[in-house]
């Protein structure tokens, strides 16, 4: 069993390019919520959402290449290409062949499929691009890294809906931590932002008309966001011998099903994910000093949320701040666990707690410390990142500094 | 509300939800039908179908039983705000 540790960190999202700009707007409690600019809204009931601004696939990729891959998995070749380079990785051939890719996504490539499907049902056209099936399907993101790299190892991807990065991570962390890996590339990335699936959202009636305000009183549902984050693990003694510098460490991961609704949260199945992260990490809830929630902004996850930290952390719930940082990234569904396990690191490493901005009246049924519109100084030594997906699989991470 | 509004409300609850129409009365509470929160979504889907509305979320919100319902498509079919009517819970 080995200590495993994050080594590189690469984001892609509506608060930034990179995982510099991610961190400085969370600190800043910068909300990257604005109009949606890559599809016309004006037959939806919402108009905005969380996009990476102005997204040109130059200067990430040429116009061949870019030909071959969704949005969603250039996010995760941008987000990894970060993530290596910041780790610092000198590949070796034996390295390249037993290093893992673990990703997650929960629509994957959709954005491609509704526009060939365009002209099939609509256009009353014959034919579909020949690179629909493969731009859409949702382990491109793993493929297209493994070829950036070279990277031969097991590589999969994981599709748990908003828990899908949260597994995979989970999973990347399990394996390295276990010696089948020796290193691991893992996280998640999305880009939803197409009509029919924003409609399909639309007809779910939980996106909301303006902004998300998680834990409010007046929270009117979820904005859907996009981009990617990947990180770089590996065991500690090996990242220690080779100079690497070490960013955080993971030290548990739990899982739980639900198996109740397959859209209504539980607070029992949250409950159980994030005692079997304290268990996986050998913790008391206690230890924890930083909880980074689901927090989707509905009035069904805030409040079951709630009542799940309740119950796992007693009298310490009081204590505990927990935050939403999708009020400010959005909700990126399949990438939701890797951006938000990111925010966990980065406040970690650099002392601070992410806020849950738009927060404007306190909630007495989510009356927790939600860190509300302003980032805060905080030396903290655990923290959680929790992911509750619909169909009620969840996944809970656990870090340490 | 007329019988005929009435009946088509009825019918598009009791195709959705799959349960005889006879248990759908107009005094039936969400509740008593067992009908939880994505199942009201799922009906207001059949009913904007049905009727050829569009049922805005803010009035879908706050519909608890089957008479604020009907009253809420009857509204919407004069051209109204559905929901508008003060909630019963």
């Amino acid at each position: 069993m080995h200590r495993v540790v994050v080594t590189g960190i690469g984001a892609i999202g509506a608060l930034g390019r990179d995982a510099g700009e991610f961190t400085k707007s969370l600190m800043e409690g910068r909300c990257g919520i604005v109009p949606i600019q890559s599809t016309d809204c004006s037959a939806l009931r919402f108009r905005n959402g969380a996009e990476v601004q102005n997204y040109h696939h130059r200067p990430y990729f040429d116009d061949k290449r870019a030909d071959f891959i969704d949005r969603f998995a250039q996010f995760a070749v941008i987000a990894a290409r970060e993530a290596v380079e910041l780790a610092g990785i000198e590949w070796t051939p034996q390295l390249r062949e037993s290093a893992a890719i673990i990703t997650g996504s929960c629509v994957g490539g959709q954005s491609t499929e509704d526009a060939g499907f365009v002209n099939v049902y609509k256009l009353g056209l014959n034919r579909v691009h020949p690179l629909t099936i493969p731009k859409t399907m949702a382990n491109a993101g793993a493929s297209h890294i493994s070829m950036e790299f070279g990277i031969t190892g097991p590589s999969f991807t994981i599709s748990t809906a908003c828990s899908s990065a949260s597994h995979a991570i989970g999973q990347a962390f399990w394996m390295v931590r276990s010696g089948a890996a020796p290193l691991a590339v893992t996280g998640g990335s999305e880009a939803p932002f197409s009509f029919g699936i924003l409609k399909a959202w639309e007809a779910l009636r939980v996106v909301s008309p303006d902004t998300c305000r998680p834990f409010s009183k007046d929270r009117n549902g979820m904005v859907l966001g996009e981009g990617a984050a990947m990180l770089i693990l590996e065991p500690l003694e090996a990242a220690r011998a080779r100079g690497a510098r070490i960013l955080a460490e993971i030290v548990g991961f739990g899982m739980s099903s639900d198996a109740c609704h397959i859209t209504q949260p539980s607070a029992d199945g949250a409950a159980r994910a994030m005692r079997a992260a304290l268990c996986d990490a050998k913790l008391g809830p206690e230890q924890i000093g930083y909880i980074n929630a689901h927090g989707t902004g509905t009035q069904a996850n805030d409040l079951t949320e709630t009542d799940a930290i309740r119950t796992v952390f007693g009298a310490h719930a009081d204590r505990v701040p927990v935050s939403s940082t999708k009020s400010m990234h959005g909700h990126a569904l399949g990438a939701a666990g890797a951006l938000e396990a990111l925010a966990a690191i980065v406040a970690l490493r650099d002392g601070f707690l992410p806020p849950t901005v738009n927060y404007t009246v306190p909630d007495p049924a989510c009356d927790l410390d939600v860190v509300p519109n302003t980032a805060r100084e905080a030396d903290i030594e655990y923290a959680l990142s929790n992911s509750f997906a619909f169909g009620g699989l969840n996944a809970v991470l656990a870090f340490r500094k | 509300m007329s019988e005929e509004l009435i009946q088509r409300v009825r019918n598009v609850i009791a195709n959705t939800q799959r349960i005889a129409v006879e248990k759908i009365t107009i005094d039936s509470s969400f509740q008593e039908l067992g009908i939880d929160s994505m199942d009201g979504v799922n009906i207001l889907f059949a009913l904007e179908n049905e009727f050829n509305i569009s049922i805005p979320d803010e009035a879908a919100k706050q519909i608890r039983d089957v008479r604020q319902m009907i009253e809420g498509v009857e509204k919407l079919l004069a051209g109204g705000v559905a929901g508008a009517a003060p909630a019963a819970s």
